[in-house]
């Protein structure tokens, strides 16, 4: 009983590092291609709109309500102890460093994440991923490399842009709902917002596209078993693409705190 | 041209191919021919790299492919064409852009260049005017036609096909036959036929290899094979489930 537990848990063990084993061998695999083999630029440029363009309605969105949301409850609370003014601050340097690059890596996770697993993966068990290699076209440089330079490019944009448009979403809510005094908002949220706080923001945003695009890539590419086994790697490549945003966030959080750190100093 | 020594290949718990030993002379077309599942389009995976066996050699003229990293089998790739049993067109390309795929990625660029040996490829395969259809809108036939026209377009050395009459009436079943003595009499190109078609087997081939529990049990002419008394053979080859042979 208890030989037959542990032997399910280290094959559970076993599993998840060799998991983890090839997630990191496909993006040593991608980074080599990206400096040794030349770019297919239509391919990339592709991936721009795909990943960039076509996600900016859930960016706009996500960050217009979370910062306006955001807002308001931080109002409420600050409100009872006449700190009203100092809303926007707090918005401002959330949104900057956590709100903005965690929802939009979820959001992009669900859309881009799921898409790249899907289309891979229906790639892999209709032969066309042999077809790529029997035509000796390396799979890595023609499927992968185009996505994970397209999502490093765009996850930066796209959290700027949602951080920019939460930023003024809270703005409008606190001056026109909440009856805040607008300068003091400005002048507090100028104050207390850094250019650290927002280059925390860009530098987790670059490494949840990473995580991102190898997690998705990756079950693509192991896809098995017809419609029912894409449907798997699709399902798992959003849920292991958040969970490790979430995980990876708490760990990017301590250690940029100590080069950037959080504050007025 | 090819020769597979002493080849072998466990899937899971199942040993698929037993020490298989094939010889395909420059020029030929050899049928393997056997039972469904027996192995036959392992072994043809094999033979130009995508899958890699548990032990055993196979050469592609003077180059022992086993071992070769993903890159260096792109060389070997480059002599080998191979047309899937599903055809495997990319399916967000048209017609056109599937067959000039090869090309593209090789370097070509030149639109003129590329329409017009898509053009020529499409008159080989016979299916002039298709160029602009998306694959999900050809029948079975004509899939397997343009995935031959995309796998011949850099004028392989060899071409392997697996089950290429598979789903097809007797009709399109002919005329890819037809197609492919035409590309070994034209073009000079070996040919490796992998196939449960009898009749596609006797067509094409100038050798029939027939696989069996992984080993390749006979090997001759399609004459010998029709002149043969073994029972094993003649049930595959008159279709009988409850012959003598098992």
């Amino acid at each position: 009983m208890i030989t037959r537990l542990f032997n399910a848990l280290g094959g559970i063990f076993v599993a998840f590092f060799q998991y983890l084993g090839e997630v990191v061998l496909l993006a040593a695999d991608t980074f080599r291609s990206i400096f040794t083999h030349k770019l297919r630029w239509k391919l990339f440029l592709n991936q721009i709109v795909e990943i960039g363009l076509l996600s900016q309605l859930v960016v706009v969105v996500t960050g217009a309500f979370t910062g306006a949301v955001f807002a308001a409850q931080t109002f409420f609370q600050f409100n009872k102890i006449g700190m009203g003014s100092a809303t926007g601050a707090v918005v401002s340097v959330s949104i900057c460093r956590e709100l903005g690059p965690v929802l939009t890596a979820l959001m992009v996770a669900g859309r881009v994440g799921a898409a790249m697993s899907a289309e891979i993966g229906t790639m892999k068990v209709t032969e066309q991923i042999d077809a790529l290699r029997a035509l000796a076209v390396y799979p890595t440089d023609y499927l992968v490399v185009p996505r994970a330079l397209a999502m490093m490019v765009s996850m930066p944009l796209l959290v700027a842009e949602c951080i920019a448009v939460g930023i003024a979403a809270g703005y409008f809510i606190a001056i026109f709902l909440l009856d805040i005094n607008g300068t003091y908002y400005m002048a507090n949220m100028v104050r207390w917002t850094r250019n650290r706080d927002i280059i925390m923001g860009l530098s987790k945003a670059f490494c949840f596209g990473i995580l991102i695009v190898f997690i998705s890539c990756q079950k693509g590419l192991a896809a098995r078993e017809g419609a029912v086994g894409v449907g798997r790697a699709t399902t798992e490549a959003v849920v292991n693409s958040s969970l490790a945003v979430l995980i990876c966030n708490f760990f990017l959080t301590m250690s940029l705190n100590i080069i950037y750190p959080a504050g007025y100093q | 041209m090819l020769t597979v020594r002493d080849l072998t290949k466990t899937i899971g718990t199942q040993e698929i191919l037993r020490g298989v030993d094939l010889d395909v002379a420059r020029g030929e077309t050899l049928a393997i021919i056997g039972r469904s599942g027996g192995g036959k389009s392992v072994l043809l995976k094999h033979l130009v790299g995508l899958m890699e066996p548990d032990s055993g050699e196979i050469w592609v003229e003077d180059q022992n492919i086993i071992g070769l990293s993903e890159r260096q089998l792109g060389a070997i790739r480059q002599k080998i064409g191979i047309l899937f049993q599903g055809a495997a067109l990319f399916d967000s390309m048209t017609v056109a852009e599937n067959i000039a795929f090869p090309l593209r990625e090789a370097g070509e660029r030149d639109p003129k260049v590329l329409r017009e040996k898509v053009r020529e490829m499409l008159d080989v395969v016979e299916l002039e005017g298709q160029e602009e259809k998306m694959p999900v809108s050809l029948s079975g036939g004509m899939k397997k036609r343009v995935g031959l026209a995309r796998s011949i377009i850099r004028r392989p050395k060899c071409v392997l096909y697996d089950e290429p009459t598979s789903g097809l009436d007797p009709v399109v079943s002919d005329s890819i036959n037809r197609l492919i003595r035409r590309l070994q009499e034209r073009l000079g190109m070996t040919s490796i036929v992998v196939t449960h078609d009898m009749k596609s087997a006797f067509d094409v081939a100038n050798h029939v290899a027939y696989l069996h529990e992984g080993r390749i049990y006979f090997y001759g002419t399609p004459n010998q094979l029709q002149q043969t008394s073994n029972p094993i053979l003649q049930d595959f080859m008159l279709g009988r489930s409850d012959g003598g042979g098992d």
